[in-house]
Protein backbone atom coordinates (compact mmCIF):
# COMPACT_ATOMS: atom_id res chain seq x y z
CA UNK A 1 0.00 0.00 0.00
CA UNK A 2 1.09 3.49 -0.77
CA UNK A 3 2.21 5.54 2.23
CA UNK A 4 -0.10 8.41 3.03
CA UNK A 5 2.11 11.39 2.03
CA UNK A 6 3.09 10.22 -1.49
CA UNK A 7 -0.48 9.11 -2.02
CA UNK A 8 -1.79 12.57 -1.19
CA UNK A 9 0.87 14.23 -3.34
CA UNK A 10 0.02 12.08 -6.36
CA UNK A 11 -3.68 12.69 -5.84
CA UNK A 12 -3.17 16.46 -5.62
CA UNK A 13 -0.91 16.55 -8.69
CA UNK A 14 -3.36 14.50 -10.75
CA UNK A 15 -6.25 16.69 -9.65
CA UNK A 16 -4.29 19.79 -10.64
CA UNK A 17 -3.40 18.20 -13.99
CA UNK A 18 -7.01 17.32 -14.78
CA UNK A 19 -8.09 20.88 -13.98
CA UNK A 20 -5.24 22.53 -15.88
CA UNK A 21 -5.86 20.36 -18.98
CA UNK A 22 -9.48 21.47 -19.21
CA UNK A 23 -8.65 25.08 -18.34
CA UNK A 24 -5.84 25.07 -20.91
CA UNK A 25 -8.05 23.66 -23.66
CA UNK A 26 -10.66 26.28 -22.81
CA UNK A 27 -8.07 29.05 -23.17
CA UNK A 28 -7.20 27.67 -26.61
CA UNK A 29 -10.64 28.72 -27.81
CA UNK A 30 -9.37 32.21 -28.68
CA UNK A 31 -6.20 33.22 -30.53
CA UNK A 32 -5.51 35.83 -27.84
CA UNK A 33 -5.34 33.41 -24.93
CA UNK A 34 -4.34 30.27 -26.85
CA UNK A 35 -0.53 30.35 -26.33
CA UNK A 36 -1.03 30.54 -22.56
CA UNK A 37 -3.52 27.69 -22.86
CA UNK A 38 -0.93 25.17 -23.97
CA UNK A 39 1.48 26.50 -21.31
CA UNK A 40 -1.12 25.96 -18.59
CA UNK A 41 -1.76 22.42 -19.82
CA UNK A 42 2.00 21.84 -19.93
CA UNK A 43 2.34 22.72 -16.23
CA UNK A 44 -0.35 20.19 -15.43
CA UNK A 45 1.51 17.53 -17.42
CA UNK A 46 4.85 18.29 -15.74
CA UNK A 47 3.28 18.12 -12.27
CA UNK A 48 1.59 14.79 -12.99
CA UNK A 49 4.76 13.23 -14.47
CA UNK A 50 6.98 14.33 -11.57
CA UNK A 51 4.44 13.15 -9.00
CA UNK A 52 4.07 9.79 -10.73
CA UNK A 53 7.56 8.81 -9.56
CA UNK A 54 6.11 8.77 -6.05
CA UNK A 55 4.43 5.52 -7.08
CA UNK A 56 7.86 4.08 -6.21
CA UNK A 57 6.81 4.23 -2.54
CA UNK A 58 3.97 1.83 -3.09
CA UNK A 59 5.11 -0.82 -5.55
CA UNK A 60 3.99 -4.40 -5.14
CA UNK A 61 6.22 -6.77 -3.19
CA UNK A 62 7.10 -8.67 -6.36
CA UNK A 63 8.43 -5.55 -8.06
CA UNK A 64 10.43 -4.23 -5.08
CA UNK A 65 13.74 -5.92 -5.98
CA UNK A 66 13.60 -4.31 -9.43
CA UNK A 67 12.66 -0.86 -8.20
CA UNK A 68 15.99 0.91 -8.76
CA UNK A 69 16.37 -0.58 -12.24
CA UNK A 70 12.79 0.34 -13.07
CA UNK A 71 13.23 3.94 -11.92
CA UNK A 72 16.37 4.21 -14.04
CA UNK A 73 14.51 2.70 -17.03
CA UNK A 74 11.67 5.18 -16.56
CA UNK A 75 14.04 8.14 -16.48
CA UNK A 76 15.85 6.91 -19.59
CA UNK A 77 12.59 6.28 -21.44
CA UNK A 78 11.26 9.72 -20.47
CA UNK A 79 14.42 11.46 -21.58
CA UNK A 80 14.80 9.49 -24.79
CA UNK A 81 11.16 9.57 -25.95
CA UNK A 82 10.55 13.12 -24.75
CA UNK A 83 13.84 14.43 -26.10
CA UNK A 84 13.52 12.90 -29.57
CA UNK A 85 9.90 14.00 -29.95
CA UNK A 86 10.66 17.50 -28.67
CA UNK A 87 13.55 17.84 -31.10
CA UNK A 88 11.51 16.61 -34.08
CA UNK A 89 8.54 18.77 -33.10
CA UNK A 90 10.73 21.89 -32.96
CA UNK A 91 12.36 21.21 -36.30
CA UNK A 92 9.45 20.01 -38.47
CA UNK A 93 8.25 22.41 -41.18
CA UNK A 94 4.73 23.73 -40.79
CA UNK A 95 3.40 22.04 -43.92
CA UNK A 96 4.40 18.67 -42.43
CA UNK A 97 2.45 19.34 -39.26
CA UNK A 98 -0.43 16.93 -39.95
CA UNK A 99 1.85 13.90 -40.22
CA UNK A 100 3.70 14.87 -37.05
CA UNK A 101 0.40 15.06 -35.17
CA UNK A 102 -0.42 11.62 -36.60
CA UNK A 103 2.92 10.26 -35.40
CA UNK A 104 2.63 11.64 -31.84
CA UNK A 105 -0.94 10.41 -31.71
CA UNK A 106 0.14 6.92 -32.72
CA UNK A 107 2.70 7.01 -29.90
CA UNK A 108 -0.05 7.79 -27.40
CA UNK A 109 -2.14 4.91 -28.71
CA UNK A 110 0.89 2.64 -28.50
CA UNK A 111 1.53 3.69 -24.91
CA UNK A 112 -2.07 2.91 -23.95
CA UNK A 113 -1.78 -0.47 -25.70
CA UNK A 114 1.51 -1.22 -23.93
CA UNK A 115 0.00 -0.45 -20.52
CA UNK A 116 -2.85 -2.81 -21.33
CA UNK A 117 -0.30 -5.45 -22.37
CA UNK A 118 1.50 -5.19 -19.03
CA UNK A 119 -1.80 -5.53 -17.19
CA UNK A 120 -2.89 -8.51 -19.29
CA UNK A 121 0.41 -10.39 -19.32
CA UNK A 122 0.86 -9.87 -15.58
CA UNK A 123 -2.73 -11.06 -15.06
CA UNK A 124 -3.35 -7.92 -12.98
CA UNK A 125 -6.89 -7.16 -14.04
CA UNK A 126 -9.38 -8.06 -11.34
CA UNK A 127 -12.80 -9.29 -12.32
CA UNK A 128 -14.70 -9.22 -15.55
CA UNK A 129 -15.25 -5.45 -15.79
CA UNK A 130 -11.57 -4.61 -15.48
CA UNK A 131 -10.57 -7.36 -17.88
CA UNK A 132 -13.07 -6.31 -20.54
CA UNK A 133 -12.17 -2.62 -20.19
CA UNK A 134 -8.47 -3.45 -20.45
CA UNK A 135 -9.09 -5.42 -23.63
CA UNK A 136 -11.24 -2.71 -25.22
CA UNK A 137 -8.62 -0.10 -24.35
CA UNK A 138 -5.92 -2.35 -25.79
CA UNK A 139 -7.90 -2.84 -29.01
CA UNK A 140 -8.55 0.88 -29.52
CA UNK A 141 -5.00 1.83 -28.59
CA UNK A 142 -3.46 -0.72 -30.96
CA UNK A 143 -5.74 0.28 -33.86
CA UNK A 144 -4.86 3.91 -33.19
CA UNK A 145 -1.14 3.08 -33.21
CA UNK A 146 -0.98 1.16 -36.48
CA UNK A 147 -3.63 3.33 -38.16
CA UNK A 148 -1.83 6.54 -37.23
CA UNK A 149 1.43 5.15 -38.59
CA UNK A 150 -0.26 4.41 -41.93
CA UNK A 151 -1.79 7.91 -41.90
CA UNK A 152 1.66 9.33 -41.25
CA UNK A 153 3.14 7.28 -44.11
CA UNK A 154 0.44 8.46 -46.49
CA UNK A 155 0.80 12.12 -45.59
CA UNK A 156 4.57 11.88 -45.73
CA UNK A 157 4.28 10.25 -49.16
CA UNK A 158 5.97 7.06 -48.04
CA UNK A 159 2.80 5.34 -49.26
CA UNK A 160 1.65 7.13 -52.36
CA UNK A 161 -1.57 5.46 -53.45
CA UNK A 162 -4.56 4.15 -51.57
CA UNK A 163 -4.57 0.37 -51.68
CA UNK A 164 -7.92 -1.00 -52.75
CA UNK A 165 -8.80 -4.55 -53.62
CA UNK A 166 -12.21 -6.13 -54.19
CA UNK A 167 -13.80 -7.57 -51.10
CA UNK A 168 -11.56 -5.49 -48.88
CA UNK A 169 -14.30 -4.37 -46.55
CA UNK A 170 -15.57 -7.89 -46.03
CA UNK A 171 -12.02 -9.00 -45.24
CA UNK A 172 -11.56 -6.10 -42.81
CA UNK A 173 -14.79 -7.08 -41.09
CA UNK A 174 -13.49 -10.63 -40.73
CA UNK A 175 -10.27 -9.39 -39.14
CA UNK A 176 -12.29 -7.20 -36.76
CA UNK A 177 -14.51 -10.14 -35.79
CA UNK A 178 -11.45 -12.34 -35.30
CA UNK A 179 -9.95 -9.72 -32.96
CA UNK A 180 -13.17 -9.57 -30.95
CA UNK A 181 -13.36 -13.35 -30.88
CA UNK A 182 -9.82 -13.66 -29.51
CA UNK A 183 -10.64 -10.98 -26.93
CA UNK A 184 -13.83 -12.77 -25.93
CA UNK A 185 -11.93 -16.05 -25.66
CA UNK A 186 -9.37 -14.41 -23.34
CA UNK A 187 -12.21 -13.24 -21.07
CA UNK A 188 -13.81 -16.70 -21.12
CA UNK A 189 -10.56 -18.53 -20.38
CA UNK A 190 -9.63 -16.16 -17.54
CA UNK A 191 -13.03 -16.15 -15.83
CA UNK A 192 -13.74 -19.85 -16.24
CA UNK A 193 -10.11 -20.76 -15.44
CA UNK A 194 -10.30 -23.06 -18.45
CA UNK A 195 -7.23 -24.37 -20.26
CA UNK A 196 -6.81 -22.28 -23.44
CA UNK A 197 -6.02 -23.84 -26.81
CA UNK A 198 -2.99 -21.60 -27.05
CA UNK A 199 -0.99 -20.73 -23.92
CA UNK A 200 -2.03 -17.40 -22.42
CA UNK A 201 0.80 -15.07 -23.48
CA UNK A 202 0.40 -16.37 -27.03
CA UNK A 203 -3.30 -15.60 -26.96
CA UNK A 204 -2.64 -12.05 -25.80
CA UNK A 205 0.00 -11.54 -28.51
CA UNK A 206 -2.47 -12.85 -31.08
CA UNK A 207 -5.06 -10.35 -29.85
CA UNK A 208 -2.65 -7.44 -30.25
CA UNK A 209 -1.47 -8.69 -33.65
CA UNK A 210 -5.06 -8.86 -34.93
CA UNK A 211 -5.81 -5.36 -33.61
CA UNK A 212 -2.67 -3.90 -35.20
CA UNK A 213 -3.41 -5.57 -38.53
CA UNK A 214 -6.96 -4.23 -38.43
CA UNK A 215 -5.66 -0.67 -37.92
CA UNK A 216 -3.44 -1.05 -41.00
CA UNK A 217 -6.16 -2.59 -43.17
CA UNK A 218 -8.74 -0.02 -42.15
CA UNK A 219 -6.49 2.93 -43.05
CA UNK A 220 -4.87 1.67 -46.26
CA UNK A 221 -7.84 2.19 -48.62
CA UNK A 222 -8.53 5.75 -47.48
CA UNK A 223 -7.23 8.46 -49.80
CA UNK A 224 -4.51 10.87 -48.70
CA UNK A 225 -6.83 13.86 -48.84
CA UNK A 226 -9.12 12.29 -46.26
CA UNK A 227 -6.28 11.66 -43.82
CA UNK A 228 -7.00 14.74 -41.64
CA UNK A 229 -10.38 13.33 -40.70
CA UNK A 230 -8.78 9.95 -40.08
CA UNK A 231 -6.13 11.49 -37.83
CA UNK A 232 -8.85 13.29 -35.93
CA UNK A 233 -10.69 9.99 -35.42
CA UNK A 234 -7.53 8.29 -34.20
CA UNK A 235 -6.91 11.24 -31.91
CA UNK A 236 -10.30 10.59 -30.34
CA UNK A 237 -9.54 6.84 -30.26
CA UNK A 238 -6.29 7.36 -28.38
CA UNK A 239 -8.09 9.59 -25.92
CA UNK A 240 -10.67 6.88 -25.37
CA UNK A 241 -8.00 4.20 -24.94
CA UNK A 242 -6.14 6.36 -22.42
CA UNK A 243 -9.37 6.97 -20.51
CA UNK A 244 -10.15 3.25 -20.36
CA UNK A 245 -6.64 2.31 -19.24
CA UNK A 246 -6.98 5.09 -16.65
CA UNK A 247 -9.98 3.22 -15.27
CA UNK A 248 -7.98 0.00 -15.15
CA UNK A 249 -5.13 1.74 -13.29
CA UNK A 250 -7.68 3.59 -11.12
CA UNK A 251 -6.13 6.90 -12.14
CA UNK A 252 -8.75 9.67 -12.41
CA UNK A 253 -6.39 12.07 -14.25
CA UNK A 254 -6.04 9.58 -17.12
CA UNK A 255 -9.76 8.89 -17.07
CA UNK A 256 -10.71 12.57 -17.28
CA UNK A 257 -8.00 13.71 -19.72
CA UNK A 258 -8.62 10.70 -21.96
CA UNK A 259 -12.36 11.12 -22.06
CA UNK A 260 -12.16 14.91 -22.59
CA UNK A 261 -9.95 14.27 -25.63
CA UNK A 262 -12.17 11.41 -26.78
CA UNK A 263 -15.24 13.64 -26.82
CA UNK A 264 -13.39 16.66 -28.20
CA UNK A 265 -11.83 14.57 -30.95
CA UNK A 266 -15.21 13.15 -31.93
CA UNK A 267 -16.75 16.63 -32.15
CA UNK A 268 -13.80 17.88 -34.18
CA UNK A 269 -14.14 14.90 -36.54
CA UNK A 270 -17.82 15.63 -37.08
CA UNK A 271 -17.09 19.32 -37.75
CA UNK A 272 -14.47 18.39 -40.34
CA UNK A 273 -16.66 15.83 -42.06
CA UNK A 274 -19.48 18.38 -42.19
CA UNK A 275 -17.18 20.95 -43.80
CA UNK A 276 -16.34 18.37 -46.47
CA UNK A 277 -20.02 17.61 -46.97
CA UNK A 278 -19.51 13.95 -46.15
CA UNK A 279 -20.40 11.66 -43.31
CA UNK A 280 -17.69 10.02 -41.24
CA UNK A 281 -18.77 6.56 -42.39
CA UNK A 282 -18.62 7.77 -45.99
CA UNK A 283 -14.99 8.79 -45.48
CA UNK A 284 -14.05 5.55 -43.76
CA UNK A 285 -15.86 3.06 -45.96
CA UNK A 286 -16.24 4.50 -49.46
CA UNK A 287 -13.60 5.38 -51.96
CA UNK A 288 -14.11 8.99 -52.88
CA UNK A 289 -12.19 8.75 -56.13
CA UNK A 290 -14.52 6.06 -57.38
CA UNK A 291 -17.73 7.98 -56.74
CA UNK A 292 -16.40 11.08 -58.50
CA UNK A 293 -16.62 9.47 -61.93
CA UNK A 294 -19.94 10.79 -63.10
CA UNK A 295 -21.16 12.24 -66.36
CA UNK A 296 -20.49 15.92 -66.37
CA UNK A 297 -22.51 18.54 -68.17
CA UNK A 298 -20.30 20.50 -70.53
CA UNK A 299 -19.34 23.92 -69.38
CA UNK A 300 -19.82 26.79 -71.79
CA UNK A 301 -17.23 29.48 -72.24
CA UNK A 302 -13.47 29.34 -72.41
CA UNK A 303 -10.44 29.69 -70.21
CA UNK A 304 -8.89 33.14 -70.50
CA UNK A 305 -5.21 33.22 -69.63
CA UNK A 306 -3.57 36.44 -68.50
CA UNK A 307 -0.18 37.67 -67.33
CA UNK A 308 0.72 37.76 -63.64
CA UNK A 309 1.92 41.35 -63.95
CA UNK A 310 -1.39 42.53 -65.46
CA UNK A 311 -3.32 40.83 -62.68
CA UNK A 312 -1.04 42.36 -60.05
CA UNK A 313 -1.47 45.86 -61.40
CA UNK A 314 -5.24 45.44 -61.71
CA UNK A 315 -5.40 44.54 -58.02
CA UNK A 316 -3.17 47.50 -57.12
CA UNK A 317 -5.87 49.83 -58.47
CA UNK A 318 -8.83 47.92 -57.05
CA UNK A 319 -10.38 49.07 -53.81
CA UNK A 320 -11.02 45.67 -52.30
CA UNK A 321 -9.46 42.21 -52.73
CA UNK A 322 -10.35 38.91 -51.11
CA UNK A 323 -7.73 36.18 -51.31
CA UNK A 324 -8.76 32.52 -51.33
CA UNK A 325 -5.68 30.41 -50.59
CA UNK A 326 -5.61 26.65 -51.09
CA UNK A 327 -3.14 23.84 -50.70
CA UNK A 328 -1.43 24.76 -53.98
CA UNK A 329 -0.11 27.85 -52.22
CA UNK A 330 1.34 25.74 -49.42
CA UNK A 331 2.93 23.30 -51.88
CA UNK A 332 4.83 26.10 -53.58
CA UNK A 333 5.68 27.66 -50.18
CA UNK A 334 4.31 30.97 -51.43
CA UNK A 335 2.80 32.26 -48.16
CA UNK A 336 5.66 34.69 -47.48
CA UNK A 337 5.46 36.17 -50.95
CA UNK A 338 1.70 36.36 -50.69
CA UNK A 339 1.90 38.43 -47.52
CA UNK A 340 4.56 40.64 -49.12
CA UNK A 341 2.16 41.25 -52.01
CA UNK A 342 -0.70 41.92 -49.57
CA UNK A 343 1.40 44.50 -47.71
CA UNK A 344 2.10 46.26 -51.02
CA UNK A 345 -1.63 46.37 -51.78
CA UNK A 346 -2.42 47.62 -48.30
CA UNK A 347 0.19 50.36 -48.66
CA UNK A 348 -1.63 51.42 -51.82
CA UNK A 349 -4.87 51.70 -49.89
CA UNK A 350 -6.47 48.44 -51.03
CA UNK A 351 -8.61 46.62 -48.49
CA UNK A 352 -7.36 43.02 -48.38
CA UNK A 353 -8.95 40.07 -46.61
CA UNK A 354 -8.27 36.35 -46.57
CA UNK A 355 -11.13 33.89 -46.95
CA UNK A 356 -10.42 30.44 -45.57
CA UNK A 357 -12.50 27.42 -46.43
CA UNK A 358 -12.88 24.97 -43.54
CA UNK A 359 -11.02 22.25 -45.44
CA UNK A 360 -8.33 24.42 -47.00
CA UNK A 361 -4.98 22.71 -46.52
CA UNK A 362 -4.50 19.16 -45.37
CA UNK A 363 -6.00 19.61 -41.95
CA UNK A 364 -8.84 21.91 -40.83
CA UNK A 365 -7.29 25.19 -39.87
CA UNK A 366 -3.91 24.32 -41.34
CA UNK A 367 -4.12 27.19 -43.83
CA UNK A 368 -4.66 29.56 -40.90
CA UNK A 369 -1.49 28.25 -39.29
CA UNK A 370 0.50 28.57 -42.52
CA UNK A 371 -0.65 32.17 -43.02
CA UNK A 372 0.06 32.98 -39.39
CA UNK A 373 3.54 31.54 -39.84
CA UNK A 374 4.12 33.93 -42.76
CA UNK A 375 3.18 36.79 -40.45
CA UNK A 376 -0.39 37.46 -41.60
CA UNK A 377 -2.28 38.94 -38.63
CA UNK A 378 -5.26 36.82 -37.65
CA UNK A 379 -7.69 39.73 -37.89
CA UNK A 380 -7.25 39.70 -41.69
CA UNK A 381 -8.27 36.05 -41.83
CA UNK A 382 -11.97 35.30 -42.17
CA UNK A 383 -13.84 32.02 -42.12
CA UNK A 384 -16.36 31.03 -44.75
CA UNK A 385 -19.55 32.02 -42.97
CA UNK A 386 -18.15 35.42 -41.96
CA UNK A 387 -17.00 36.55 -45.39
CA UNK A 388 -19.12 34.79 -47.98
CA UNK A 389 -21.62 37.66 -48.38
CA UNK A 390 -18.81 40.13 -49.02
CA UNK A 391 -17.66 38.65 -52.35
CA UNK A 392 -20.56 40.31 -54.22
CA UNK A 393 -19.30 43.75 -53.16
CA UNK A 394 -15.65 43.00 -53.79
CA UNK A 395 -13.61 44.12 -56.79
CA UNK A 396 -11.26 41.16 -57.05
CA UNK A 397 -11.22 37.60 -55.74
CA UNK A 398 -7.73 36.12 -55.99
CA UNK A 399 -7.88 32.31 -55.88
CA UNK A 400 -4.45 30.77 -55.28
CA UNK A 401 -4.05 27.03 -55.49
CA UNK A 402 -7.64 26.33 -54.54
CA UNK A 403 -10.17 24.59 -56.76
CA UNK A 404 -13.04 22.53 -55.38
CA UNK A 405 -13.74 24.96 -52.54
CA UNK A 406 -14.72 27.66 -55.04
CA UNK A 407 -16.56 25.40 -57.52
CA UNK A 408 -20.10 26.75 -58.09
CA UNK A 409 -21.18 23.23 -59.04
CA UNK A 410 -21.55 22.64 -55.31
CA UNK A 411 -24.48 25.07 -55.38
CA UNK A 412 -26.16 24.13 -58.65
CA UNK A 413 -25.23 20.75 -60.05
CA UNK A 414 -27.12 18.00 -58.23
CA UNK A 415 -25.13 15.19 -59.86
CA UNK A 416 -21.81 16.62 -58.72
CA UNK A 417 -19.95 14.73 -55.98
CA UNK A 418 -19.42 18.00 -54.16
CA UNK A 419 -23.06 19.11 -54.42
CA UNK A 420 -24.17 20.68 -51.16
CA UNK A 421 -20.65 21.36 -49.87
CA UNK A 422 -20.39 24.91 -48.57
CA UNK A 423 -18.16 26.87 -50.95
CA UNK A 424 -16.62 30.31 -51.03
CA UNK A 425 -18.58 32.55 -53.41
CA UNK A 426 -15.52 33.73 -55.30
CA UNK A 427 -17.51 33.66 -58.56
CA UNK A 428 -19.69 36.52 -57.27
CA UNK A 429 -16.80 38.99 -57.16
CA UNK A 430 -16.60 41.54 -59.97
CA UNK A 431 -13.31 40.09 -61.17
CA UNK A 432 -11.71 36.73 -60.40
CA UNK A 433 -8.07 35.79 -60.87
CA UNK A 434 -7.17 32.12 -60.49
CA UNK A 435 -3.53 31.22 -59.96
CA UNK A 436 -3.03 27.61 -61.02
CA UNK A 437 -0.24 25.41 -62.27
CA UNK A 438 -2.21 24.03 -65.20
CA UNK A 439 -5.65 23.00 -66.38
CA UNK A 440 -5.73 20.06 -63.99
CA UNK A 441 -8.79 19.24 -62.00
CA UNK A 442 -9.11 19.51 -58.25
CA UNK A 443 -9.07 16.70 -55.76
CA UNK A 444 -12.69 15.84 -56.57
CA UNK A 445 -11.68 15.35 -60.22
CA UNK A 446 -14.32 17.64 -61.69
CA UNK A 447 -14.32 20.68 -63.92
CA UNK A 448 -14.78 24.07 -62.31
CA UNK A 449 -17.33 26.39 -63.97
CA UNK A 450 -15.82 29.33 -62.11
CA UNK A 451 -12.75 29.21 -64.38
CA UNK A 452 -14.94 29.57 -67.47
CA UNK A 453 -16.93 32.54 -66.18
CA UNK A 454 -16.89 35.88 -68.01
CA UNK A 455 -15.39 37.61 -64.99
CA UNK A 456 -12.56 35.09 -64.55
CA UNK A 457 -9.00 35.11 -65.86
CA UNK A 458 -6.39 32.42 -65.33
CA UNK A 459 -2.81 33.11 -64.27
CA UNK A 460 -0.83 29.95 -64.96
CA UNK A 461 2.29 29.09 -63.03
CA UNK A 462 3.68 28.07 -59.68
CA UNK A 463 2.03 30.18 -56.96
CA UNK A 464 5.27 31.53 -55.56
CA UNK A 465 6.68 32.44 -59.00
CA UNK A 466 3.42 34.17 -59.95
CA UNK A 467 3.42 36.18 -56.73
CA UNK A 468 7.01 37.28 -57.31
CA UNK A 469 5.97 38.61 -60.73
CA UNK A 470 2.97 40.39 -59.23
CA UNK A 471 5.16 42.00 -56.58
CA UNK A 472 7.67 43.15 -59.21
CA UNK A 473 4.89 44.61 -61.37
CA UNK A 474 3.35 46.56 -58.51
CA UNK A 475 6.75 47.73 -57.25
CA UNK A 476 7.64 48.80 -60.79
CA UNK A 477 4.81 51.26 -61.00
CA UNK A 478 5.00 52.15 -57.34
CA UNK A 479 7.48 54.97 -58.00
CA UNK A 480 5.42 56.71 -60.64
CA UNK A 481 2.17 56.07 -58.79
CA UNK A 482 3.51 57.62 -55.63
CA UNK A 483 4.54 60.80 -57.43
CA UNK B 1 -6.09 6.43 7.48
CA UNK B 2 -6.81 5.42 3.94
CA UNK B 3 -7.36 7.79 1.04
CA UNK B 4 -7.57 5.25 -1.74
CA UNK B 5 -10.87 5.59 -3.55
CA UNK B 6 -12.15 2.98 -5.94
CA UNK B 7 -13.54 4.37 -9.19
CA UNK B 8 -15.64 1.38 -9.92
CA UNK B 9 -19.08 0.78 -11.35
CA UNK B 10 -21.27 3.81 -11.77
CA UNK B 11 -18.73 6.22 -10.27
CA UNK B 12 -16.44 5.52 -13.22
CA UNK B 13 -19.31 5.91 -15.66
CA UNK B 14 -20.23 9.25 -14.06
CA UNK B 15 -16.63 10.46 -14.40
CA UNK B 16 -16.52 9.39 -18.05
CA UNK B 17 -19.87 11.02 -18.78
CA UNK B 18 -19.00 14.35 -17.17
CA UNK B 19 -15.50 14.44 -18.70
CA UNK B 20 -16.90 13.62 -22.12
CA UNK B 21 -19.49 16.35 -21.80
CA UNK B 22 -16.84 18.82 -20.66
CA UNK B 23 -14.67 17.99 -23.67
CA UNK B 24 -17.59 18.42 -26.04
CA UNK B 25 -18.53 21.82 -24.59
CA UNK B 26 -14.95 23.11 -24.34
CA UNK B 27 -14.14 22.28 -27.95
CA UNK B 28 -17.52 23.47 -29.22
CA UNK B 29 -16.46 27.06 -28.62
CA UNK B 30 -13.26 26.92 -30.63
CA UNK B 31 -13.20 28.89 -33.91
CA UNK B 32 -12.18 27.05 -37.09
CA UNK B 33 -9.02 29.15 -37.29
CA UNK B 34 -7.67 27.23 -34.27
CA UNK B 35 -8.73 23.73 -35.30
CA UNK B 36 -5.24 22.50 -36.17
CA UNK B 37 -3.57 23.74 -32.98
CA UNK B 38 -6.53 22.38 -31.08
CA UNK B 39 -6.23 18.90 -32.56
CA UNK B 40 -2.56 19.02 -31.70
CA UNK B 41 -3.34 20.41 -28.23
CA UNK B 42 -5.81 17.65 -27.42
CA UNK B 43 -3.24 15.23 -28.81
CA UNK B 44 -0.83 16.63 -26.19
CA UNK B 45 -3.40 16.18 -23.42
CA UNK B 46 -3.73 12.44 -23.95
CA UNK B 47 0.04 12.30 -23.53
CA UNK B 48 -0.90 11.99 -19.83
CA UNK B 49 -0.84 8.29 -20.65
CA UNK B 50 2.88 8.52 -19.79
CA UNK B 51 1.86 8.63 -16.13
CA UNK B 52 0.15 5.27 -16.53
CA UNK B 53 3.27 4.00 -18.28
CA UNK B 54 5.47 5.06 -15.36
CA UNK B 55 3.09 3.32 -12.95
CA UNK B 56 3.23 0.12 -15.00
CA UNK B 57 7.02 0.24 -15.35
CA UNK B 58 7.66 0.89 -11.64
CA UNK B 59 5.49 -2.12 -10.81
CA UNK B 60 7.13 -4.38 -13.38
CA UNK B 61 8.46 -7.60 -11.90
CA UNK B 62 9.56 -9.54 -15.00
CA UNK B 63 11.85 -8.67 -17.89
CA UNK B 64 8.88 -8.88 -20.26
CA UNK B 65 6.96 -6.33 -18.20
CA UNK B 66 10.03 -4.12 -17.95
CA UNK B 67 10.48 -4.10 -21.73
CA UNK B 68 6.82 -3.36 -22.48
CA UNK B 69 6.66 -0.82 -19.65
CA UNK B 70 9.78 0.87 -21.01
CA UNK B 71 8.08 1.26 -24.39
CA UNK B 72 4.91 2.56 -22.72
CA UNK B 73 6.89 5.35 -21.06
CA UNK B 74 8.97 5.98 -24.20
CA UNK B 75 5.92 6.33 -26.45
CA UNK B 76 3.89 8.27 -23.88
CA UNK B 77 6.75 10.72 -23.34
CA UNK B 78 7.02 11.15 -27.11
CA UNK B 79 3.31 11.87 -27.34
CA UNK B 80 3.45 14.49 -24.59
CA UNK B 81 6.70 16.23 -25.56
CA UNK B 82 6.03 16.22 -29.31
CA UNK B 83 2.45 17.36 -28.85
CA UNK B 84 3.57 20.25 -26.67
CA UNK B 85 6.37 21.30 -29.02
CA UNK B 86 4.24 21.53 -32.16
CA UNK B 87 1.22 23.07 -30.43
CA UNK B 88 3.32 25.75 -28.77
CA UNK B 89 5.04 26.56 -32.07
CA UNK B 90 1.77 26.88 -33.94
CA UNK B 91 0.06 29.01 -31.31
CA UNK B 92 3.00 31.38 -30.97
CA UNK B 93 2.55 32.31 -34.63
CA UNK B 94 -0.92 33.76 -34.22
CA UNK B 95 -0.41 37.49 -33.97
CA UNK B 96 -2.91 40.34 -34.26
CA UNK B 97 -2.18 43.23 -36.64
CA UNK B 98 -1.15 46.65 -35.41
CA UNK B 99 1.37 47.63 -32.73
CA UNK B 100 0.46 44.67 -30.53
CA UNK B 101 2.20 42.41 -33.02
CA UNK B 102 5.59 43.44 -31.69
CA UNK B 103 4.66 42.68 -28.12
CA UNK B 104 4.43 38.95 -28.92
CA UNK B 105 6.96 37.22 -26.72
CA UNK B 106 8.56 34.24 -28.40
CA UNK B 107 8.50 34.31 -32.17
CA UNK B 108 10.41 31.09 -32.80
CA UNK B 109 12.34 32.75 -35.57
CA UNK B 110 14.49 29.70 -36.08
CA UNK B 111 11.53 27.53 -37.07
CA UNK B 112 12.47 28.13 -40.66
CA UNK B 113 9.58 27.73 -43.02
CA UNK B 114 11.39 27.69 -46.30
CA UNK B 115 13.25 24.45 -45.89
CA UNK B 116 12.10 21.81 -48.26
CA UNK B 117 8.73 20.46 -47.27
Amino acid sequence: MLAIIPQLAIGAADLAAAFLFMYGLKRMSSPVTAPSGIFVAGIGMAAAVVASFLYAFGVSAAARPFLMVNIALAVVALGLGGGLAWWSGRKVVMTSMPQMVALYNGMGGGAAGAIAAVELLGDKAQGMTQLVVTLIGALIGAVSLSGSLIAWAKLDRVIKKPLRVPGQQAFNAVVMLATLAVGGYIVFVTLASATPLIAMPGLIYLFFACALVFGVLMTLPIGGADMPVVISIYNAFTGLAVGLEGFVLQNPALMIAGMVVGAAGMLLTLLMAKAMNRSVSNILFTNFGATAKHKQTDIKGSLKPTEASDAGIFMRYASSVIIVPGYGLAISQGQQKLYEFVKLLQAAGVSVKFAIHPVAGRMPGQMDVLLAEAGVPYDLIFQLEDINDEFANTDVALVIGANDVVNPAARTEKSSPIFGMPILNADKAKKVYVVKRGDGKGYAGIQNALFYGDNCEMVYGDAQAVLVKMIEAVRGLGLSAAA
Amino acid sequence: MEFQIAFSGFVAVYIFMLAGFAGWVIIGGVPAILHTPLMSGSNFVHGIVVVGGIFALLNASTVQEQVIGFFAVLLGAGNAAGGYAVTDRMLAMFQPSGPKAHKGKRRHAKSSHLKKS
